[in-house]
C-alpha cells in the first residue's frame, strides 16, 4: 500500500495540473477517488492502474523530452543498475578511440618504414643517411640529389621532393594568408550580421569542395589560363598547383581568424576608441594584435593542410622531381609522390619502405605544425578569457 | 595693458587654428585610411567568394549537357568514353554507409564522454582533445598509408591467415578497409559537431532530470542526447560529405578504376566518383572524348557534397536558433 501511494504522489508531481490542494496530503480517504480519476483516463483494471496511466502518458510525451520513468525519488542514492554502469564503461572505452587512432597511424606507418633501418635488402639500395646526401650517380657530371626510384639504379634523393613541397606550400600560403585574414577582417569588423550569416556558410561550402575537384579545376581550367596569361613553358607547375591549393587553405585560415577576431573583447575596442583612435587604427593596432594567436593558429593549421594536401598537387603540379627555384617549373611534393608511386611498388621493397618513410615524415611534420596551432588556440582562449 | 593682452592672445588663436587644421587633416586621413581598410578587406572577401562562383559556374556550364538519367543509371562503356557512372555512385554509397556505421557511434561516444563524463582538466581528457585536433590535421595520404599498413596488411592478412588458410580474401584492398579508413578520417568531424551540440543543451535540463531521480546514464541518453541529435546529424552529414569526396585514403585501400561487376561483398573492390574524376583527368588516353563525362562526374560529385553541406548548415542553424530560444 505504501509503495502504491508513493508512486501515486510522484505521478501527481509530474502532472501538476491534475494536482489538487488536498492531493499533496497523504490522507488515506482521498486516495481511492484520485485513483479512479486516473483510471477513467483509460487505464484498464490491473495490479497497478496508475502505473499504466503513467506509461501511456510517458509514451505520448516522449516526442518532446523523454521524461525519465516515474519512480520515487531515490533518496538513499543507490547505485545505478549494472547495465547503466556497463554502458558507461563502454563509453569510456570508445572515447579513447581518437588516441588509439593517432597511435595506430604512427605505429603502422612507421612499422612499414622501419626496414630502412635494418633490412639488408633495403639498405643495399638506400639508407637513411644516403637519402639526404648528394651522390655522384652514373651518367651525371656532378654529385646530386636525385629522385628516380624506378630505374636501373634506383635513386632515392629526397631533396627534389622537399624543394617541391616547399615551393608549392609557399605559393599557397602567399595567396591564402592575405585573402583568408583579409576576408576575416572584413566579415568580423565591417560586415553586418546578415552578411556574416551568408558569408560563413558560403566559405564552408568552399571548404567542402572535394580536393579532387579543386585539382580537376586546376588541371583543366586554371592551367590553361595561366599558360595563356604568363606564356609558361610547362602547363602544370608549382604556381598553378599552389594557387589551387590556396583555395583549400583559405577556408581554414578564414574560419579560425574570423573566430579569433570576434573573440576580442569589446572593452578593447571601446578603450581604443576612447583614446581617440580611428577605426583603422583600432583594427590594426588593437584588434589584430589581440587576435594574433588565433590568426597564427589558423595559419598554422592552414600550413599543415597545405603541406599534406595530396590530390590537388598530384593533379596540377606536373610532378617532375627537379630542384629549381623557379615557381613556373613543374614540382613534385612528398604527398603526391606517395600517392603516385605506392600503387606500383613491390610490397616490402626498398621503394615501398622509402615511401612509408616519407609518409611518417609527413605525419610528424604535420603533427608538429598542428600541435603548435592547437596550443596557440588554447593560449588565445585563455588569454582573452582572463581579461574579460 | 590691452596691447599686451592682444599680443598674448594672437599666438593662441593661430595655435588653435593650426590645431583645428591638424585635427581636420587627421580626420580626413583617418577617413581615407578607414575607407582603404574596408575596401581592401572587402576586396579579399570578394575574391574568395569569386573563386567559389568561378568553380561552380565552370562545372555547371560544362557538366550539365552530359548529365542525364542514363548517365546516372548506366555502367561505363567503350573505355570510359561512353555510358554512365552508376557503379561508381553505388560503390560510394556502400562505402559511405559502412563508414557511417563504423565511425559515427564511436565519434558520438567520444563526444559524450568528453562533454558529459570526463573532468575537463584530467590528463586523459586533454590527451583525447589533442588526439582529436591532430587527427583532423593528419594528411589524407597518410590515412591511405595507414589503411594499407594496418587494415589491409595487418588486420586483413590476419583474418586470412586464421579463417581462410592464407587464401587472399581480406588481405587485399577492399570495400570494408576503405570504409574503415574513411571512418577514422571522419572521426574528428563527428566528435566536434556532436560536442558543439552537447554544449548547446541547457544545464537546467540535466539538473531537472537528475532531480527527478534519473541516473546519470538515463539523463545523458534520455534527455541530453535527444536534445543534441540535430548536432549528431550535422556531424554525420559532414562526415558523409567528406567521405564521398576524399580520394587519397581510398587510393590503396579499395578503390578501383573500372570493375566489370558491382561489388559483391565487403571484400570486393569498388568504384567511386571521386576516384573516377582523378583517373579520368590524369590518365585518360583521349582527353577530348572523356571530357564531357569527366565534367558530368565532377558535377555529380559537387552537387552531392554541396547538398550535404547545405543540409548540415540548415540543421545547425535550426539547432542554434532553438538553443537560443531555450536559453
Amino acid at each position: 500500500m505504501s509503495q502504491g501511494r508513493h508512486a501515486f504522489v510522484n505521478d501527481e508531481c509530474f502532472h501538476a495540473p491534475v494536482m489538487t490542494p488536498e492531493g499533496a496530503t497523504p490522507a488515506g480517504s482521498s486516495l481511492p477517488a484520485r485513483i479512479s480519476t486516473i483510471s477513467r483516463e483509460g487505464a484498464s483494471a490491473g495490479e497497478s492502474p496508475s502505473s499504466r496511466a503513467i506509461e501511456r502518458r510517458k509514451r505520448r510525451s516522449s516526442a518532446r523530452v523523454n521524461v525519465p520513468p516515474a519512480r520515487p525519488p531515490r533518496l538513499n542514492l543507490s547505485k545505478a543498475p549494472f547495465w547503466h554502469r556497463a554502458a558507461e564503461w563502454l563509453l569510456h572505452a570508445l572515447a579513447i578511440s581518437a588516441i588509439v587512432a593517432i597511435v595506430l597511424i604512427l605505429v603502422f606507418t612507421a612499422k612499414e618504414a622501419a626496414p630502412i633501418l635494418y633490412s639488408k635488402v633495403v639498405r643495399e639500395e638506400v639508407t637513411l643517411v644516403k637519402m639526404w646526401m648528394t651522390q655522384l650517380w652514373p651518367g651525371y657530371d656532378e654529385a646530386q640529389s636525385v629522385w628516380q626510384p624506378v630505374s636501373d639504379v634506383p635513386k632515392f634523393g629526397v631533396w627534389p621532393l622537399i624543394v617541391g613541397t616547399l615551393k608549392v606550400t609557399i605559393v599557397a600560403m602567399a595567396f591564402s594568408v592575405p585573402l583568408g585574414v583579409g576576408a576575416a577582417v572584413y566579415v568580423s569588423q565591417y560586415a553586418g550580421a546578415r552578411t556574416r550569416e551568408i558569408v560563413k556558410p558560403v566559405v564552408e561550402l568552399l571548404a567542402g569542395i572535394p580536393s579532387v575537384v579543386l585539382g580537376f579545376f586546376a588541371l583543366m581550367v586554371m592551367a590553361t589560363w595561366f599558360q595563356n596569361v604568363f606564356h609558361l613553358e610547362s602547363r602544370l607547375n608549382a604556381l598553378v598547383s599552389g594557387v589551387a591549393l590556396s583555395f583549400a587553405v583559405i577556408p581554414v585560415i578564414f574560419t579560425l581568424s574570423e573566430e579569433a577576431l570576434r573573440a576580442v573583447p569589446r572593452s578593447y575596442v571601446e578603450a581604443s576608441t576612447a583614446l581617440g583612435a580611428a577605426r583603422w587604427q583600432t583594427i590594426g593596432r588593437v584588434i589584430l594584435p589581440a587576435a594574433s594567436p588565433g590568426i597564427a593558429a589558423g595559419i598554422a593549421l592552414g600550413l599543415g593542410r597545405a603541406v599534406g594536401e595530396t590530390m590537388i598537387v598530384l593533379m596540377a603540379s606536373g610532378n617532375a622531381a627537379i630542384i629549381s627555384a623557379s615557381l613556373t617549373d613543374s614540382a613534385r611534393t612528398i604527398a603526391a609522390t606517395i600517392a603516385a608511386e605506392l600503387a606500383e611498388v613491390v610490397f616490402g621493397g626498398a621503394h615501398y619502405t622509402v615511401l612509408f618513410f616519407l609518409g611518417t615524415l609527413l605525419f610528424l611534420v604535420t603533427f608538429g605544425i598542428n600541435t603548435v596551432g592547437d596550443w596557440a588556440i588554447r593560449r588565445m582562449k585563455r588569454r582573452l578569457g582572463s581579461t574579460t | 595693458l590691452t596691447a599686451s593682452s592682444e599680443a598674448a592672445s594672437a599666438p593662441r588663436t593661430v595655435d588653435r587654428a593650426a590645431q583645428a587644421a591638424q585635427a581636420a587633416r587627421r580626420t580626413r586621413t583617418n577617413l581615407l585610411a578607414d575607407g582603404a581598410f574596408a575596401v581592401a578587406s572587402g576586396a579579399t572577401l570578394l575574391i574568395v567568394l569569386a573563386i567559389l562562383v568561378l568553380i561552380l559556374f565552370d562545372v555547371i556550364r560544362n557538366g550539365t549537357p552530359h548529365l542525364s538519367w542514363a548517365f546516372l543509371s548506366q555502367a561505363p562503356r567503350d573505355g570510359m568514353t561512353g555510358g554512365g557512372i552508376f557503379p561508381a555512385i553505388l560503390g560510394m554509397v556502400e562505402m559511405v554507409i559502412l563508414m557511417t556505421i563504423a565511425g559515427v557511434p564511436i565519434g558520438v561516444a567520444t563526444a559524450i564522454y568528453l562533454h558529459e563524463y570526463a573532468s575537463p582538466v584530467s590528463w586523459l581528457t586533454r590527451a583525447i582533445r589533442i588526439a582529436v585536433a591532430n587527427l583532423a590535421g593528419v594528411p589524407s595520404i597518410v590515412f591511405g598509408l595507414f589503411g594499407l599498413g594496418f587494415f589491409v596488411q595487418f588486420v586483413g592478412a590476419g583474418i586470412d591467415k586464421t579463417l581462410f588458410h592464407g587464401e587472399k580474401v581480406y588481405g587485399q584492398p577492399a570495400l570494408i578497409w576503405a570504409a574503415l579508413t574513411m571512418a577514422v578520417l571522419t572521426l574528428p568531424v563527428v566528435i566536434v559537431a556532436t560536442e558543439e551540440a552537447l554544449r548547446a543543451v541547457p544545464r537546467e535540463l540535466r539538473e531537472a532530470s537528475l532531480a527527478l531521480g534519473a541516473t546519470k546514464f538515463q539523463t545523458v541518453f534520455n534527455v541530453v542526447v535527444p536534445q543534441a541529435s540535430p548536432g549528431i546529424l550535422t556531424g554525420t552529414i559532414l562526415a558523409v560529405s567528406r567521405g564521398a569526396g576524399e580520394v587519397a585514403p581510398i587510393l590503396f585501400t579499395g578503390a578501383a578504376y573500372f570493375l566489370p561487376l558491382l561489388p559483391k561483398g565487403l571484400s570486393s573492390q569498388f568504384m567511386s566518383p571521386s576516384y573516377h574524376v582523378y583517373v579520368l583527368s590524369t590518365q585518360s588516353p583521349d582527353v577530348d572524348a572523356t571530357k564531357p563525362i569527366l565534367y558530368a562526374t565532377v558535377l555529380v560529385l559537387l552537387a552531392l557534397t554541396f547538398t550535404l553541406n547545405i543540409a548540415a548548415v540548415v540543421v545547425r542553424a535550426r539547432m542554434r536558433r532553438r538553443a537560443g530560444v531555450a536559453a
